[in-house]
């Protein structure tokens, strides 16, 4: 387990953060705090229909430049994602609205004023005409035949189709066991704490367009941005500055973001855009809704014999960039089979355009919907073997002692216990007692524990981004490590945190391969200008791509630093030895300033043979295999369910994780809690509803509804760690698992407390509605069982 | 989500408000703002003068006698989950101050902003209909105008308030000493307005038993039948008429709202107790 670390804040040391001072006292620096002279607001018209052909646009005279339709953006190019997938279907989706829309919320009109309420009074002095177009609002209606097409020219309503077929027949010709299940996962979004914004300028010294943008991806946003304004990257410079928040949304290139750009680089004045939490809720960040049916064949005992599939993805009306219409359905479909030992399986996925906002990658990526889906077919065969549902899970998880273990979708788990994490879980859940106890609570509801075990593919890099064909492929991750004269380190990287904590975890990392104390390294991330280059933070890559960057820099510089201490010291490089925040010989030592300053302004101490390399180095990393490193868990919660409101209240909630060494456990139970708070939310709270003509039912958050404090549950969890085999000191990604398997384990314990009354649940979230609608179904289908206890 | 622009004033009595609500045709009242100012954020509500009664003289008052307490309209929710002043409810009202939306929300609000807000899922709404309170409205001319709080509502957001009347005082009726209240509200998360609320104050010494229906579509309703069928037997938490009482009281109402609507009015009546924390 970790504990090793070096002066007791390195590599397993629970360090308390560097960036929170400034968080905790209000003293961030996010783009809404940025204050230029001459900064104007951005606000955008957005169509109030879900589907239309523009008619006519028209503004009031003497609004040029203040006022901006898609023909006046001269250079501004839509953004187009391509993928090399054969059969990938392309969307240009364009900064402003050109001749049609295609979602409520899509941006139609750019205005410009002092300030953001005056620029909103611009956006009603526009006149826009609609012609309006059937709205194709759901996978089956953008399925079937005739349907309304949004993109005219594809001759359907799917972006990508995509199948996969082990040769799933002979193994489930004479399954004794056979389920059936219909699942779904509601739309949502992802409300990070500070929404998206903007604020770009022209830096005439540099003659460079300065974009300080609330992103994840700074060096991606520079690329894109470049290419939809025609500007070499040179000329481009992104900021990242304080982030609140990303959980994906903040990966993409958003068409606002590329029209105040552009004001910038036409006007030469500052603009900014400060997405509000409306246009958030209507507009933006779009995710999570899944559609699945499965057929799951088994054994008497309940191990899976193979498993037929069909997913399809509410994508939405255009493809994000840069991760495209069909990652979703991509990973949906790959991930399914998840921690199990599965040897036969078909699946067909759907990737279906819909008239909504684009739908993104959001924390966990797909695979809390293919947990969701796949953990109920556990369940369901438990039921229908007669055997406890964590039973049948431990048949099924691949053992520790088939690792590493490539599945049946060519996934290469590479290390760890999945039972063991399980058996845990059950455990510290309190199973056995819990089953020996009352199934009802003294106000008369329903008690029951449900699980959920899950894989979270992290850090996946060349090999799988290659097979998708996204527009980029993430390779070596680089990192800069410089000792200062006084001393100090600096450490860079062009990764970005967005509240994951990199600031202390890569400082850590720093710390424990040069010795030098944590309070004495300074991290800088998040600026094109300043950083070397990283695809940026997504897919839990952060802390194995930029830490083993780091840690490989780290190493250069040390290696230096002792060359050059070994000299001071007349020992043999080998001597040397980093203790306590200085640099050993024996009893004989140095500071680092005293190394520091040898290199920078004392050369006529440095030996001959000095690396003239100095103690900087920027070195690149990627894991050995870099097919991705999967972390698991297994979580399970116990709730009670109120059989005449259809509320549930969690009572319990524990997990036991494995996301290889913890650089700081600290850090990983907070992103644990913060993932299942939002995994929380999936399962019982959120849900962007739309009516029949594409508009959005749930516009502010009185109708979108967000856990609280109050409704979370204290979260329990305990560690495991095995390290990975593959990765620089055995780290494996933990950004997004603990959203994944929430929805999963709690479906699956409100059907078990709903047993009594023969109700299930099948579809997230599991709103009051829906538990109701259960249990009055139930009622109808089990009428001939009166007398049970309903 | 920025406001079209407004005229503001802040008025020092309500005489001066009334003048302002006479003179111009959209202005609005603001005394807390934690309904008005989302919505006209949002521009929804739109209003050329917003008249801030939040200073006006004599809208933080207090006149109590042996029977009622008249508390002026400017008291926030947090003052009276604080107890700032004597609850003559016997902790009816601190109970349902501490249950409205946020803290940050309760320092604002005022129990009169909220009552001429009208939304029907609002605490106060149904709390002054089961307690039979009494509003009082004041119009042009000083003239005031005393309106029953379980007939205020005429509907969603619509209220018996003429357009140049401000609601200045609620008359609250005391409890007496062997008064037992019940009040239960079904939220799916804390600070959500509610999906269904119920309330019933049982008060023998002054031969008063009242259950109020709330967060319809409309007005509190009140149900009569099982009040009556409460008072005469006080220990009897079978109500065998309230499903077809609330059936006939909410006939727009789908039958699984109705059931909701009916689990919380036999909540609050289990509920009932003398005390005021439960």
């Amino acid at each position: 387990m970790s504990g090793s670390s070096v002066n007791g804040e390195g590599i397993g040391a629970r360090a308390l953060r560097k960036e929170d001072a400034r968080h905790l006292h209000g003293r961030g620096q996010f783009v809404g705090d940025l204050a230029m002279a001459g900064l104007q607001d951005v606000a955008f018209l957005r169509s109030p229909v879900a589907h239309a052909v523009i008619l006519s646009r028209s503004k009031p005279s003497r609004s040029d430049g203040a006022i901006f339709f898609h023909d006046d953006l001269t250079g501004a190019l839509p953004i187009v994602t391509r993928s090399s997938i054969p059969g990938y279907k392309v969307s240009d989706y364009p900064v402003l609205a050109r001749e049609r829309v295609r979602f409520v919320g899509e941006p139609v009109a750019m205005c410009v004023a002092a300030s953001r309420a005056l620029a909103e009074d611009l956006t009603e002095t526009i006149d826009v005409q609609y012609d309006e177009l059937p709205a194709i609002m759901s996978c089956d209606s953008g399925r079937a035949a005739g349907a309304a097409l949004l993109h005219p020219q594809w001759g359907d309503n799917l972006f990508l189709e995509t199948s996969f077929d082990s040769g799933l027949d002979p193994a489930v010709a004479d399954a004794p066991i056979k389920v059936e299940l219909d699942i779904s996962t509601a739309r949502q979004t992802m409300h990070p704490l500070e929404g998206k914004g903007v604020v770009a300028h022209w830096d005439h010294r540099a003659a460079q367009l300065v974009v300080h943008t609330s992103t994840q991806v700074p060096h991606l946003i520079r690329a894109g941005l470049a290419e939809c304004l025609g500007l070499p990257q040179a000329m481009v410079r992104i900021i990242a500055p304080d982030v609140g928040g990303g959980f994906g949304y903040k990966c993409l290139l958003q068409p606002e973001e590329v029209a105040v750009a552009w004001l910038a680089l036409s006007y030469k004045t500052p603009f900014r855009w400060i997405e509000d939490r409306r246009e958030h809720l209507v507009a933006g960040a779009n995710a999570r809704q899944h559609q699945y049916h499965i057929k799951a064949y088994a054994d008497q005992q309940g191990r899976l014999l193979g498993m037929d599939a069909e997913v399809s993805v509410d994508v939405g009306a255009y493809s994000v960039w840069p991760f495209t219409a069909c990652l979703e359905a991509a990973q949906a479909g790959g991930n399914l089979p998840g921690p199990y030992h599965l040897t036969a399986y078909r699946v067909q996925t759907y990737s279906v355009a819909t008239n909504k906002p684009p739908f993104a990658p959001y924390r966990g990526v797909a695979r809390p919907g293919v947990c969701f889906a796949m953990e109920q077919v556990i369940d369901a065969i438990a039921k229908a073997v007669g055997r406890e549902a964590w039973e049948v899970r431990a048949e099924n998880l691949v053992p520790g002692s088939a690792m590493p273990y490539t599945n049946i979708t060519n996934k290469h788990y590479d290390s760890g216990d999945y039972p063991a994490a399980l058996l845990s879980a059950k455990e510290m859940i309190g199973l056995d007692a819990f089953r020996a106890g009352a199934r009802r609570d003294a106000r008369g509801r329903y008690l029951g524990i449900g699980f959920a075990s899950y894989t979270e593919q992290s850090a996946h890099g060349t090999k799988v981004f290659a097979a998708w064909g996204l527009p980029f492929v993430p390779g070596y991750d680089q990192a800069f490590v410089k000792l200062t004269p006084d001393g100090a380190l600096e450490v860079r990287s062009g990764i970005h945190t967005i509240g994951q904590g990199l600031e202390t975890t890569l400082a850590q990392v720093a710390c424990e391969v040069t010795g030098v104390p944590l309070r004495d390294i300074r991290v800088t991330l998040g600026d094109t200008a300043t950083t070397p280059f990283s695809t940026g933070a997504y897919a839990s890559r952060g802390i194995v791509m930029a830490g083993g960057a780091v840690g490989r820099a780290g190493e250069v510089v040390a290696s230096r630093i002792k060359a050059i201490a070994a000299h001071l010291l007349q020992v043999a490089p080998d001597a040397v030895t980093f203790r306590d925040g200085r640099i050993y010989a024996g009893n004989a030592s140095l500071s680092y300033a005293d190394v520091g300053r040898a290199w920078y302004f004392r050369p006529e101490q440095l030996p001959e043979d000095v690396d003239r390399g100095g103690l900087e180095a920027t070195e690149g990393y990627k894991p050995d295999v870099d097919g991705g490193l999967f972390s698991y868990a297994s979580h399970a919660v116990q709730v009670a369910v109120d059989a005449e409101t259809g509320l549930v209240e969690i009572l319990d909630y524990v997990i036991v994780e494995d996301c290889g060494r913890m650089v700081n456990p600290m850090i990983v139970e907070g992103q644990t809690y913060g993932g299942a708070a939002q995994g929380v939310g999936t399962a019982l709270f959120e849900e962007s509803p739309y009516d029949a003509n594409g508009q959005p039912l749930a516009s502010t958050l009185i109708d979108y509804l967000l856990p609280g404090p109050v409704e979370l549950p204290k979260f329990r969890i305990a560690h495991r760690e095995t390290l990975s085999p593959y990765t620089k000191f055995g780290i494996k990604g933990v950004g997004e698992g603990g959203a994944i398997a929430p929805p999963a384990a709690i479906i699956n314990a409100i059907n078990d407390a709903l047993a009594p009354l023969h109700a299930q649940v099948r579809d997230a979230p599991a709103s009051p509605k829906r538990v109701l609608a259960a249990i009055e179904a139930a009622k109808g289908h089990v009428g001939a069982l009166a007398g049970a206890d309903a | 989500m920025k406001p079209a622009a407004f005229d503001y004033v802040r008025v020092r009595s309500v005489r001066e408000a009334v003048d302002l609500l006479a003179a111009k045709d959209d202005a609005k009242i603001l005394a807390g703002g934690q309904s008005l100012t989302p919505m006209l954020n949002l521009r929804l509500a739109r209003s050329q003068l917003l008249i801030d009664i939040k200073r006006a003289e004599g809208l933080r008052s207090l006149a109590a006698d042996d029977s009622v307490v008249a508390i002026g309209v400017g008291w926030t929710h947090a003052e009276i989950e604080d107890g700032v002043f004597e609850d003559p409810t016997r902790g009816l009202m601190r109970h349902v101050a501490r249950g409205i939306a946020y803290r940050a929300v309760r320092n604002r609000g005022t129990i009169g902003g909220s009552l001429a807000h009208a939304d029907p899922a609002a605490d106060w709404v149904s709390t002054m209909a089961v307690l039979g309170a009494t509003l009082v409205c004041e119009g042009a001319g000083g003239k005031r105008r005393h309106v029953a709080a379980d007939s205020f509502l005429q509907g969603a957001f619509l209220t018996q308030l003429a357009s140049d009347e401000v609601l200045v005082a609620v008359e609250v009726p005391r409890l007496s000493a062997q008064a037992r209240w019940g009040y239960y509200k079904i939220c799916r998360k804390a600070g959500e307005f509610a999906h269904a609320l119920g309330a019933v104050i049982h008060d023998p010494a002054r031969n008063i038993c009242r259950i109020v229906v709330g967060a319809t579509d409309g007005p509190p309703k009140l149900l009569p039948g099982t009040a009556a069928a409460l008072a005469a037997d006080p220990m009897s938490e079978a109500l065998d008429g309230l499903d077809q009482e609330i059936i006939a009281a909410l006939p727009e109402h789908e039958p699984a709202a109705r059931r909701l609507h009916a689990t919380a009015v036999r909540r609050a009546i289990a509920a009932m107790s003398t005390r005021m924390d439960h």
